[in-house]
Protein backbone atom coordinates (compact mmCIF):
# COMPACT_ATOMS: atom_id res chain seq x y z
CA UNK A 1 0.00 0.00 0.00
CA UNK A 2 0.80 3.55 -0.51
CA UNK A 3 -0.35 7.33 -1.33
CA UNK A 4 -1.21 7.85 -4.16
CA UNK A 5 0.44 11.42 -3.68
CA UNK A 6 3.43 9.86 -2.20
CA UNK A 7 3.95 8.25 -5.93
CA UNK A 8 2.78 9.87 -8.54
CA UNK A 9 4.63 13.17 -9.80
CA UNK A 10 1.46 15.45 -9.12
CA UNK A 11 -2.38 15.08 -8.86
CA UNK A 12 -4.13 18.20 -10.08
CA UNK A 13 -8.33 18.88 -10.00
CA UNK A 14 -9.93 21.93 -11.64
CA UNK A 15 -13.08 23.21 -13.10
CA UNK A 16 -13.84 22.03 -16.60
CA UNK A 17 -16.33 24.40 -16.76
CA UNK A 18 -19.09 25.35 -13.59
CA UNK A 19 -20.71 22.19 -13.91
CA UNK A 20 -17.69 19.59 -13.89
CA UNK A 21 -14.68 19.00 -11.92
CA UNK A 22 -11.68 17.23 -13.66
CA UNK A 23 -8.81 15.28 -11.78
CA UNK A 24 -5.47 14.34 -13.35
CA UNK A 25 -3.01 12.45 -12.21
CA UNK A 26 0.33 12.73 -12.98
CA UNK A 27 2.26 9.42 -12.64
CA UNK A 28 5.83 10.36 -13.93
CA UNK A 29 6.91 6.88 -15.23
CA UNK A 30 4.90 3.95 -17.20
CA UNK A 31 5.99 2.11 -13.78
CA UNK A 32 3.96 3.87 -11.93
CA UNK A 33 1.16 4.48 -14.26
CA UNK A 34 0.69 0.75 -14.90
CA UNK A 35 0.07 0.29 -10.90
CA UNK A 36 -2.45 3.57 -10.61
CA UNK A 37 -4.24 2.10 -13.73
CA UNK A 38 -4.34 -1.43 -12.29
CA UNK A 39 -5.44 -0.90 -8.67
CA UNK A 40 -7.18 2.74 -8.82
CA UNK A 41 -10.93 1.59 -9.26
CA UNK A 42 -13.66 3.21 -10.31
CA UNK A 43 -15.84 2.73 -7.65
CA UNK A 44 -12.90 3.58 -4.72
CA UNK A 45 -13.34 7.54 -6.66
CA UNK A 46 -16.78 7.47 -6.96
CA UNK A 47 -17.34 6.31 -2.97
CA UNK A 48 -14.84 8.99 -1.90
CA UNK A 49 -16.47 11.85 -3.83
CA UNK A 50 -20.05 10.66 -3.21
CA UNK A 51 -21.01 10.57 -7.08
CA UNK A 52 -22.87 8.18 -9.06
CA UNK A 53 -20.43 5.62 -10.35
CA UNK A 54 -21.87 5.99 -13.72
CA UNK A 55 -21.61 9.58 -13.85
CA UNK A 56 -17.67 9.43 -13.52
CA UNK A 57 -15.61 9.42 -16.74
CA UNK A 58 -12.13 7.82 -16.85
CA UNK A 59 -9.32 7.91 -19.38
CA UNK A 60 -6.28 6.22 -19.18
CA UNK A 61 -3.82 7.53 -21.08
CA UNK A 62 -0.41 5.41 -21.37
CA UNK A 63 1.25 7.85 -23.85
CA UNK A 64 1.03 10.98 -21.18
CA UNK A 65 1.48 8.79 -18.38
CA UNK A 66 -2.11 10.06 -16.58
CA UNK A 67 -4.96 9.12 -15.22
CA UNK A 68 -8.07 10.84 -15.32
CA UNK A 69 -11.32 11.32 -13.87
CA UNK A 70 -13.98 13.92 -14.55
CA UNK A 71 -17.62 14.07 -12.85
CA UNK A 72 -20.13 16.47 -12.19
CA UNK A 73 -19.28 18.97 -9.57
CA UNK A 74 -20.14 17.83 -6.07
CA UNK A 75 -21.71 21.04 -5.87
CA UNK A 76 -22.00 23.21 -9.22
CA UNK A 77 -19.02 26.12 -9.21
CA UNK A 78 -20.01 29.23 -6.96
CA UNK A 79 -23.50 28.33 -5.31
CA UNK A 80 -24.08 29.10 -2.07
CA UNK A 81 -22.78 25.33 -0.85
CA UNK A 82 -19.53 25.50 -2.97
CA UNK A 83 -16.20 25.92 -1.35
CA UNK A 84 -13.76 25.83 -4.23
CA UNK A 85 -14.53 28.32 -6.64
CA UNK A 86 -11.59 26.45 -8.97
CA UNK A 87 -12.16 23.15 -7.39
CA UNK A 88 -8.78 23.14 -6.59
CA UNK A 89 -8.83 21.06 -3.24
CA UNK A 90 -10.46 17.82 -4.52
CA UNK A 91 -7.43 16.91 -5.29
CA UNK A 92 -6.41 16.40 -1.86
CA UNK A 93 -8.79 13.23 -1.22
CA UNK A 94 -7.43 11.13 -4.48
CA UNK A 95 -3.93 12.50 -3.31
CA UNK A 96 -3.69 10.78 0.43
CA UNK A 97 -5.71 7.83 -1.07
CA UNK A 98 -4.25 4.59 -0.25
CA UNK A 99 -3.62 1.92 -3.32
CA UNK A 100 -2.18 -1.30 -3.81
CA UNK B 1 0.11 29.63 -43.24
CA UNK B 2 -1.05 31.72 -40.69
CA UNK B 3 1.32 32.98 -37.98
CA UNK B 4 -0.57 33.88 -34.57
CA UNK B 5 1.31 35.73 -31.94
CA UNK B 6 -0.49 34.83 -28.41
CA UNK B 7 0.76 36.95 -26.05
CA UNK B 8 -0.38 35.33 -22.54
CA UNK B 9 -3.22 33.04 -21.08
CA UNK B 10 -5.57 36.72 -19.93
CA UNK B 11 -5.19 40.27 -20.54
CA UNK B 12 -4.29 41.14 -16.82
CA UNK B 13 -2.38 37.81 -16.16
CA UNK B 14 1.43 39.96 -17.35
CA UNK B 15 3.84 38.18 -19.92
CA UNK B 16 7.48 38.50 -20.35
CA UNK B 17 8.18 41.75 -22.32
CA UNK B 18 11.34 40.27 -24.60
CA UNK B 19 9.14 37.75 -25.58
CA UNK B 20 6.32 39.66 -26.92
CA UNK B 21 9.13 41.66 -28.87
CA UNK B 22 10.61 38.40 -30.36
CA UNK B 23 6.97 37.52 -31.29
CA UNK B 24 5.88 40.94 -32.72
CA UNK B 25 10.13 40.35 -35.17
CA UNK B 26 8.76 37.43 -36.18
CA UNK B 27 5.75 38.85 -38.04
CA UNK B 28 2.78 37.61 -36.92
CA UNK B 29 -0.24 37.75 -39.30
CA UNK B 30 -2.93 37.87 -35.62
CA UNK B 31 -2.04 38.63 -31.85
CA UNK B 32 -4.90 37.17 -30.16
CA UNK B 33 -5.45 37.13 -26.31
CA UNK B 34 -8.41 35.81 -23.95
CA UNK B 35 -9.57 38.22 -21.73
CA UNK B 36 -11.85 35.77 -19.76
CA UNK B 37 -13.46 32.70 -18.50
CA UNK B 38 -15.78 31.22 -15.98
CA UNK B 39 -13.25 30.15 -13.51
CA UNK B 40 -13.57 33.11 -11.04
CA UNK B 41 -17.29 32.27 -10.61
CA UNK B 42 -21.00 33.85 -11.41
CA UNK B 43 -20.28 36.98 -9.81
CA UNK B 44 -18.45 38.55 -12.80
CA UNK B 45 -21.46 37.80 -15.23
CA UNK B 46 -23.95 37.96 -12.81
CA UNK B 47 -22.50 41.72 -12.56
CA UNK B 48 -20.96 42.58 -16.23
CA UNK B 49 -17.51 43.25 -15.09
CA UNK B 50 -13.80 42.32 -15.21
CA UNK B 51 -11.83 40.90 -12.34
CA UNK B 52 -8.97 42.26 -12.99
CA UNK B 53 -8.08 45.83 -12.15
CA UNK B 54 -8.28 48.86 -14.85
CA UNK B 55 -4.91 49.93 -14.33
CA UNK B 56 -3.27 46.56 -15.40
CA UNK B 57 -5.51 45.69 -18.44
CA UNK B 58 -4.90 49.15 -19.35
CA UNK B 59 -1.47 48.88 -19.08
CA UNK B 60 -0.97 45.47 -20.92
CA UNK B 61 -4.02 46.35 -23.80
CA UNK B 62 -1.73 49.73 -24.20
CA UNK B 63 1.83 47.79 -25.15
CA UNK B 64 -0.42 45.14 -27.28
CA UNK B 65 -1.47 47.98 -28.67
CA UNK B 66 1.53 48.67 -29.73
CA UNK B 67 2.94 45.84 -30.86
CA UNK B 68 -0.04 45.62 -33.01
CA UNK B 69 0.18 48.73 -34.25
CA UNK B 70 4.60 48.10 -34.90
CA UNK B 71 3.06 44.59 -36.65
CA UNK B 72 0.91 46.25 -38.68
CA UNK B 73 -1.56 43.12 -38.30
CA UNK B 74 -4.95 43.07 -36.05
CA UNK B 75 -5.07 42.46 -32.52
CA UNK B 76 -7.96 40.46 -30.83
CA UNK B 77 -9.31 39.71 -27.76
CA UNK B 78 -12.18 37.28 -26.65
CA UNK B 79 -14.18 37.23 -23.62
CA UNK B 80 -13.48 40.82 -22.61
CA UNK B 81 -13.40 41.86 -19.27
CA UNK B 82 -13.45 38.07 -17.54
CA UNK B 83 -16.68 37.70 -18.45
CA UNK B 84 -17.60 38.75 -22.01
CA UNK B 85 -21.14 40.36 -20.74
CA UNK B 86 -21.82 43.28 -22.72
CA UNK B 87 -20.57 46.02 -20.37
CA UNK B 88 -17.42 43.78 -20.40
CA UNK B 89 -16.50 44.83 -23.73
CA UNK B 90 -18.02 48.88 -23.08
CA UNK B 91 -15.90 48.86 -20.78
CA UNK B 92 -12.47 47.42 -22.63
CA UNK B 93 -13.94 50.04 -25.97
CA UNK B 94 -13.68 52.68 -23.44
CA UNK B 95 -9.99 51.92 -22.42
CA UNK B 96 -9.11 51.69 -25.98
CA UNK B 97 -10.85 54.62 -26.54
CA UNK B 98 -8.46 56.29 -24.19
CA UNK B 99 -5.30 55.00 -25.28
CA UNK B 100 -5.92 56.02 -28.80
CA UNK B 101 -6.45 59.47 -27.98
CA UNK B 102 -3.21 59.02 -25.22
CA UNK B 103 -1.15 57.51 -28.13
CA UNK B 104 -1.79 59.40 -30.95
CA UNK B 105 -3.60 56.67 -33.05
CA UNK B 106 -6.40 56.31 -35.37
CA UNK B 107 -7.63 52.92 -35.65
CA UNK B 108 -10.69 50.63 -36.64
CA UNK B 109 -12.24 48.78 -33.31
CA UNK B 110 -14.80 46.02 -33.72
CA UNK B 111 -16.74 45.22 -31.34
CA UNK B 112 -18.89 41.94 -31.22
CA UNK B 113 -21.52 41.84 -28.94
CA UNK B 114 -22.36 38.69 -27.08
CA UNK B 115 -25.55 39.29 -24.87
CA UNK B 116 -28.94 37.77 -24.97
CA UNK B 117 -31.97 38.86 -23.83
CA UNK B 118 -33.79 36.60 -22.29
CA UNK B 119 -36.68 36.84 -24.70
CA UNK B 120 -34.94 35.76 -27.40
CA UNK B 121 -33.42 32.18 -25.30
CA UNK B 122 -37.28 31.64 -24.22
CA UNK B 123 -38.29 32.02 -27.79
CA UNK B 124 -35.44 29.44 -28.85
CA UNK B 125 -36.57 27.26 -25.88
CA UNK B 126 -40.20 27.24 -26.92
CA UNK B 127 -39.10 25.92 -30.33
CA UNK B 128 -37.22 23.19 -28.77
CA UNK B 129 -33.74 24.85 -30.23
CA UNK B 130 -32.33 25.28 -26.61
CA UNK B 131 -30.65 22.34 -24.96
CA UNK B 132 -29.06 20.65 -22.30
CA UNK B 133 -25.58 19.66 -21.97
CA UNK B 134 -24.49 17.05 -19.07
CA UNK B 135 -25.11 18.27 -16.07
CA UNK B 136 -26.97 21.25 -16.74
CA UNK B 137 -29.12 22.84 -14.22
CA UNK B 138 -33.48 22.98 -15.18
CA UNK B 139 -34.43 26.18 -16.69
CA UNK B 140 -37.82 27.88 -17.01
CA UNK B 141 -38.64 31.46 -18.74
CA UNK B 142 -38.62 32.52 -15.28
CA UNK B 143 -35.08 31.77 -14.65
CA UNK B 144 -33.96 33.02 -17.64
CA UNK B 145 -35.82 36.40 -16.83
CA UNK B 146 -34.11 36.35 -13.89
CA UNK B 147 -30.78 36.32 -15.40
CA UNK B 148 -28.91 39.79 -14.84
CA UNK B 149 -26.65 38.32 -18.20
CA UNK B 150 -27.11 35.63 -20.38
CA UNK B 151 -24.57 35.36 -23.01
CA UNK B 152 -23.91 33.39 -26.33
CA UNK B 153 -20.69 31.96 -27.02
CA UNK B 154 -19.23 32.71 -30.29
CA UNK B 155 -17.17 31.02 -32.60
CA UNK B 156 -14.57 31.16 -34.91
CA UNK B 157 -17.46 32.17 -37.52
CA UNK B 158 -18.42 35.66 -35.61
CA UNK B 159 -14.30 36.18 -35.11
CA UNK B 160 -13.56 36.01 -38.76
CA UNK B 161 -16.27 38.44 -39.64
CA UNK B 162 -15.23 41.00 -37.01
CA UNK B 163 -11.81 40.11 -38.92
CA UNK B 164 -13.50 40.80 -42.46
CA UNK B 165 -14.44 44.38 -41.43
CA UNK B 166 -11.03 45.41 -41.79
CA UNK B 167 -10.92 46.08 -37.68
CA UNK B 168 -7.37 47.00 -36.65
CA UNK B 169 -8.79 45.74 -32.88
CA UNK B 170 -11.82 43.63 -32.04
CA UNK B 171 -12.63 43.31 -29.01
CA UNK B 172 -15.53 40.20 -28.61
CA UNK B 173 -17.73 39.38 -26.06
CA UNK B 174 -17.73 35.93 -24.95
CA UNK B 175 -16.50 33.69 -27.38
CA UNK B 176 -14.80 29.83 -26.72
CA UNK B 177 -11.62 30.04 -25.54
CA UNK B 178 -10.16 28.72 -29.15
CA UNK B 179 -12.50 30.83 -31.52
CA UNK B 180 -10.37 34.18 -31.26
CA UNK B 181 -6.93 31.99 -32.32
CA UNK B 182 -8.81 29.32 -34.76
CA UNK B 183 -10.65 32.26 -36.99
CA UNK B 184 -7.63 33.26 -39.18
CA UNK B 185 -6.35 29.67 -40.01
CA UNK B 186 -9.88 28.74 -40.45
CA UNK B 187 -10.57 31.58 -42.95
CA UNK B 188 -7.12 31.36 -44.88
CA UNK B 189 -7.93 27.48 -45.43
CA UNK B 190 -5.37 25.73 -43.47
CA UNK B 191 -6.31 22.55 -41.49
CA UNK B 192 -9.49 22.68 -39.83
CA UNK B 193 -8.41 19.99 -37.41
CA UNK B 194 -5.16 21.63 -36.48
CA UNK B 195 -6.36 25.04 -36.30
CA UNK B 196 -8.92 24.07 -33.70
CA UNK B 197 -5.84 21.92 -31.49
CA UNK B 198 -3.41 24.95 -32.08
CA UNK B 199 -5.78 27.15 -30.36
CA UNK B 200 -6.90 24.80 -27.54
CA UNK B 201 -2.89 24.22 -27.02
CA UNK B 202 -2.43 27.76 -27.42
CA UNK B 203 -5.33 29.41 -25.51
CA UNK B 204 -3.43 29.76 -21.90
CA UNK B 205 -0.51 31.27 -23.25
CA UNK B 206 2.46 29.48 -22.44
CA UNK B 207 0.59 26.78 -20.11
CA UNK B 208 1.53 24.47 -22.49
CA UNK B 209 5.53 24.70 -22.32
CA UNK B 210 7.86 24.34 -19.82
CA UNK B 211 8.06 28.04 -18.31
CA UNK B 212 4.16 28.67 -17.93
CA UNK B 213 4.60 32.20 -16.68
CA UNK B 214 6.40 33.70 -19.61
CA UNK B 215 3.26 33.65 -21.34
CA UNK B 216 4.26 34.21 -25.11
CA UNK B 217 3.51 31.86 -27.47
CA UNK B 218 3.97 31.71 -31.28
CA UNK B 219 1.63 28.94 -33.39
CA UNK B 220 2.46 28.85 -37.22
CA UNK B 221 -0.93 26.88 -38.88
CA UNK B 222 -0.43 25.74 -42.19
CA UNK B 223 -2.50 22.98 -44.44
CA UNK B 224 -1.63 19.44 -42.54
CA UNK B 225 -0.69 20.86 -38.51
CA UNK B 226 0.83 23.28 -36.89
CA UNK B 227 4.06 24.26 -35.09
CA UNK B 228 4.36 25.79 -31.64
CA UNK B 229 7.24 27.77 -30.61
CA UNK B 230 7.74 29.36 -26.93
CA UNK B 231 9.25 33.10 -27.40
CA UNK B 232 10.58 33.05 -24.03
CA UNK B 233 14.75 31.60 -24.81
CA UNK B 234 14.35 29.81 -21.92
CA UNK B 235 10.83 28.55 -22.68
CA UNK B 236 10.53 24.72 -24.34
CA UNK B 237 7.61 23.31 -25.94
CA UNK B 238 7.81 19.38 -25.73
CA UNK B 239 5.62 16.54 -27.19
CA UNK B 240 4.71 16.09 -23.50
CA UNK B 241 3.85 19.68 -22.74
CA UNK B 242 1.81 20.32 -25.82
CA UNK B 243 -0.28 17.11 -26.05
CA UNK B 244 -0.77 16.98 -21.62
CA UNK B 245 -2.60 20.16 -22.47
CA UNK B 246 -5.32 18.53 -23.40
CA UNK B 247 -6.33 17.84 -20.22
CA UNK B 248 -6.16 21.06 -18.73
CA UNK B 249 -9.93 22.12 -17.39
CA UNK B 250 -11.61 19.42 -20.07
CA UNK B 251 -13.92 17.03 -19.10
CA UNK B 252 -12.64 15.02 -22.07
CA UNK B 253 -9.11 15.10 -23.04
CA UNK B 254 -9.37 13.92 -26.28
CA UNK B 255 -12.67 15.78 -27.97
CA UNK B 256 -13.62 19.58 -27.46
CA UNK B 257 -17.02 20.87 -28.79
CA UNK B 258 -17.22 24.49 -30.54
CA UNK B 259 -19.56 25.73 -32.86
CA UNK B 260 -20.39 24.11 -35.31
CA UNK B 261 -18.69 20.43 -34.70
CA UNK B 262 -15.78 19.15 -32.31
CA UNK B 263 -12.60 18.63 -32.50
CA UNK B 264 -11.07 15.17 -32.35
CA UNK B 265 -7.26 15.01 -31.05
CA UNK B 266 -7.58 10.88 -30.30
CA UNK B 267 -4.94 10.54 -33.70
CA UNK B 268 -3.13 13.31 -33.48
CA UNK B 269 0.97 13.27 -33.62
CA UNK B 270 3.14 15.13 -31.77
CA UNK B 271 7.10 15.49 -32.58
CA UNK B 272 9.89 17.46 -31.39
CA UNK B 273 10.93 19.64 -34.36
CA UNK B 274 13.98 20.71 -31.90
CA UNK B 275 14.45 21.30 -28.26
CA UNK B 276 11.70 24.07 -28.28
CA UNK B 277 9.54 23.55 -30.73
CA UNK B 278 6.80 20.96 -31.34
CA UNK B 279 5.20 19.85 -34.55
CA UNK B 280 1.22 18.54 -34.43
CA UNK B 281 -0.44 16.70 -37.31
CA UNK B 282 -3.50 14.34 -37.44
CA UNK B 283 -6.03 16.20 -35.69
CA UNK B 284 -9.39 16.11 -37.15
CA UNK B 285 -12.69 18.20 -37.05
CA UNK B 286 -15.75 16.74 -37.45
CA UNK B 287 -18.73 19.47 -38.27
CA UNK B 288 -22.09 18.82 -37.01
CA UNK B 289 -24.93 20.92 -36.25
CA UNK B 290 -23.85 24.49 -35.84
CA UNK B 291 -24.56 25.64 -31.81
CA UNK B 292 -23.46 27.89 -29.22
CA UNK B 293 -23.08 27.70 -25.68
CA UNK B 294 -24.83 29.51 -23.34
CA UNK B 295 -24.19 31.21 -19.99
CA UNK B 296 -26.04 32.57 -17.58
CA UNK B 297 -26.17 34.06 -13.79
CA UNK B 298 -28.87 35.31 -11.56
CA UNK B 299 -29.23 36.56 -8.29
CA UNK B 300 -29.90 33.76 -5.67
CA UNK B 301 -29.86 35.95 -2.08
CA UNK B 302 -27.36 38.18 -0.51
CA UNK B 303 -24.72 37.68 1.72
CA UNK B 304 -22.95 38.89 4.77
CA UNK B 305 -19.81 37.11 6.65
CA UNK B 306 -17.79 37.28 9.58
CA UNK B 307 -15.06 35.69 10.83
CA UNK B 308 -13.38 35.00 14.63
CA UNK B 309 -10.23 33.10 14.86
CA UNK B 310 -10.22 30.60 17.99
CA UNK B 311 -6.79 29.42 19.29
CA UNK B 312 -7.92 27.90 22.56
CA UNK B 313 -6.94 24.39 22.51
CA UNK B 314 -10.40 23.47 24.33
CA UNK B 315 -12.57 25.06 21.60
CA UNK B 316 -10.82 23.52 18.98
CA UNK B 317 -11.10 20.23 20.07
CA UNK B 318 -14.75 20.68 19.86
CA UNK B 319 -15.23 23.49 17.62
CA UNK B 320 -17.80 21.10 15.34
CA UNK B 321 -20.00 20.81 18.57
CA UNK B 322 -19.67 24.24 19.00
CA UNK B 323 -20.64 25.99 15.58
CA UNK B 324 -23.16 23.12 15.39
CA UNK B 325 -24.74 24.69 18.57
CA UNK B 326 -24.14 28.19 17.03
CA UNK B 327 -26.21 27.74 13.51
CA UNK B 328 -29.36 26.25 15.82
CA UNK B 329 -29.17 29.52 18.68
CA UNK B 330 -28.91 31.90 15.39
CA UNK B 331 -31.47 30.69 12.89
CA UNK B 332 -34.01 30.74 15.90
CA UNK B 333 -33.28 34.13 16.35
CA UNK B 334 -32.98 35.20 12.78
CA UNK B 335 -36.89 33.54 12.46
CA UNK B 336 -38.44 34.87 15.99
CA UNK B 337 -36.61 38.43 15.37
CA UNK B 338 -36.54 38.98 12.51
CA UNK B 339 -39.69 37.14 10.95
CA UNK B 340 -37.80 35.18 8.03
CA UNK B 341 -39.22 31.78 7.60
CA UNK B 342 -36.79 28.52 7.36
CA UNK B 343 -36.35 28.02 3.40
CA UNK B 344 -35.86 32.30 3.19
CA UNK B 345 -32.50 32.04 5.09
CA UNK B 346 -29.04 30.08 5.45
CA UNK B 347 -26.55 29.77 8.67
CA UNK B 348 -23.14 28.40 8.03
CA UNK B 349 -19.97 28.38 10.25
CA UNK B 350 -17.54 27.10 8.13
CA UNK B 351 -14.59 25.86 10.07
CA UNK B 352 -11.43 26.84 8.02
CA UNK B 353 -8.37 24.62 9.47
CA UNK B 354 -10.89 21.83 10.02
CA UNK B 355 -13.22 20.95 7.01
CA UNK B 356 -13.97 24.45 4.83
CA UNK B 357 -12.42 23.13 1.38
CA UNK B 358 -14.09 19.55 1.10
CA UNK B 359 -16.90 19.81 3.49
CA UNK B 360 -18.31 16.53 4.61
CA UNK B 361 -15.89 14.70 1.62
CA UNK B 362 -13.31 15.76 4.50
CA UNK B 363 -11.79 12.54 5.61
CA UNK B 364 -8.90 14.05 8.00
CA UNK B 365 -9.63 14.80 11.21
CA UNK B 366 -6.52 15.98 12.80
CA UNK B 367 -6.51 19.02 15.42
CA UNK B 368 -5.13 21.98 13.78
CA UNK B 369 -3.68 25.02 15.89
CA UNK B 370 -6.59 27.17 15.17
CA UNK B 371 -9.73 27.30 13.65
CA UNK B 372 -10.99 30.49 12.11
CA UNK B 373 -14.77 30.03 12.00
CA UNK B 374 -16.49 32.03 8.86
CA UNK B 375 -20.19 32.57 9.57
CA UNK B 376 -21.81 32.67 6.26
CA UNK B 377 -25.44 34.26 6.17
CA UNK B 378 -27.75 34.12 3.12
CA UNK B 379 -31.00 36.53 3.18
CA UNK B 380 -33.30 37.62 0.22
CA UNK B 381 -31.98 40.85 0.81
CA UNK B 382 -28.69 42.76 1.61
CA UNK B 383 -30.32 43.93 4.80
CA UNK B 384 -31.53 41.47 5.96
CA UNK B 385 -28.36 39.82 5.22
CA UNK B 386 -26.67 42.50 7.50
CA UNK B 387 -28.65 41.91 10.35
CA UNK B 388 -28.30 38.25 10.42
CA UNK B 389 -24.75 39.09 10.70
CA UNK B 390 -24.73 41.14 13.49
CA UNK B 391 -27.39 38.74 15.60
CA UNK B 392 -24.61 36.78 14.74
CA UNK B 393 -21.72 38.77 16.04
CA UNK B 394 -22.15 38.42 20.09
CA UNK B 395 -21.94 34.15 19.33
CA UNK B 396 -18.63 34.56 17.49
CA UNK B 397 -17.28 37.11 20.16
CA UNK B 398 -18.21 34.89 23.65
CA UNK B 399 -20.00 31.67 22.78
CA UNK B 400 -19.32 29.08 25.99
CA UNK B 401 -19.54 25.66 25.12
CA UNK B 402 -21.42 25.04 27.98
CA UNK B 403 -23.46 27.32 30.72
CA UNK B 404 -21.61 26.62 33.25
CA UNK B 405 -17.96 28.11 32.12
CA UNK B 406 -16.22 30.81 32.18
CA UNK B 407 -17.58 33.12 29.07
CA UNK B 408 -14.95 32.70 26.26
CA UNK B 409 -13.68 35.31 23.56
CA UNK B 410 -12.32 35.01 20.34
CA UNK B 411 -10.18 36.87 18.06
CA UNK B 412 -11.73 39.18 16.21
CA UNK B 413 -9.61 40.17 12.74
CA UNK B 414 -11.86 43.29 11.92
CA UNK B 415 -14.06 46.37 13.40
CA UNK B 416 -16.39 46.44 12.26
CA UNK B 417 -16.82 42.33 12.60
CA UNK B 418 -18.90 41.59 9.68
CA UNK B 419 -18.17 42.02 5.87
CA UNK B 420 -20.94 43.03 3.03
CA UNK B 421 -20.24 40.36 0.33
CA UNK B 422 -22.91 41.99 -1.87
CA UNK B 423 -25.30 39.58 -4.40
CA UNK B 424 -24.90 35.72 -4.79
CA UNK B 425 -24.93 34.85 -8.19
CA UNK B 426 -25.26 31.50 -9.76
CA UNK B 427 -24.62 30.02 -13.30
CA UNK B 428 -28.11 28.54 -14.34
CA UNK B 429 -27.49 27.66 -17.47
CA UNK B 430 -25.26 24.84 -18.86
CA UNK B 431 -27.19 24.71 -22.57
CA UNK B 432 -26.43 24.60 -26.00
CA UNK B 433 -28.49 26.93 -28.68
CA UNK B 434 -29.25 26.22 -32.24
CA UNK B 435 -28.71 29.03 -35.02
CA UNK B 436 -29.33 29.15 -38.66
CA UNK B 437 -26.90 31.87 -39.30
CA UNK B 438 -23.59 32.13 -36.99
CA UNK B 439 -24.32 36.01 -36.75
CA UNK B 440 -28.26 36.04 -35.46
CA UNK B 441 -27.05 35.85 -31.60
CA UNK B 442 -24.30 38.02 -32.02
CA UNK B 443 -24.04 42.10 -32.61
CA UNK B 444 -20.75 43.40 -34.83
CA UNK B 445 -20.28 46.96 -35.20
CA UNK B 446 -17.01 49.07 -36.56
CA UNK B 447 -15.75 52.61 -34.94
CA UNK B 448 -13.28 55.24 -35.86
CA UNK B 449 -11.48 55.44 -32.97
CA UNK B 450 -9.06 58.44 -32.15
CA UNK B 451 -7.71 61.21 -34.04
CA UNK B 452 -4.02 60.18 -35.32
Amino acid sequence: MAELGQIAQKVRSKNAGPFWVTIDIFCGSAEVFERVSGSLKDDAVAKLYRVDRQLVKRFDIADLNVVKFSFPRPQVQGTRADRDMHGAGWASLLEEMQID
Amino acid sequence: MTRVLIPAGALGLGYDRAALERGIANRPDIIAVDGGSTDSGPSYLGRGVSKYARASTKMEWRELMRARAEAGVPLVIGTAGTCGADAAVDWLFDITKEIAAEEGMKIKVATLRSGQTAETVKAALAKGRVRPLAAAPEISDQILEDCTNIVALAGAEQIAAALATGADVVIAGRTTDTAIIAALPLTRGDNAGAAWHGAKVGECGALATTQPNSGVIQIDFDASGFTIEPMAEAAAATAYTVSAHMLYENSDPFILYEPGGYLDVTGSDYRALDARRVRVEGSKWVPGPYTVKLEGARVVGYQSVGLAVIRDRHYVANARVWAADIETKVRAKIEARMGLKPDDFAVELRLIGMNATLGDLENRHDLPVEVGALGILTCPTPEQAAEAAKILNPYLLHHPLTEDEPMPTFAFPFSPAEMQRGALYEFCLNHVMELDDPMAAFKLELHEVGHG
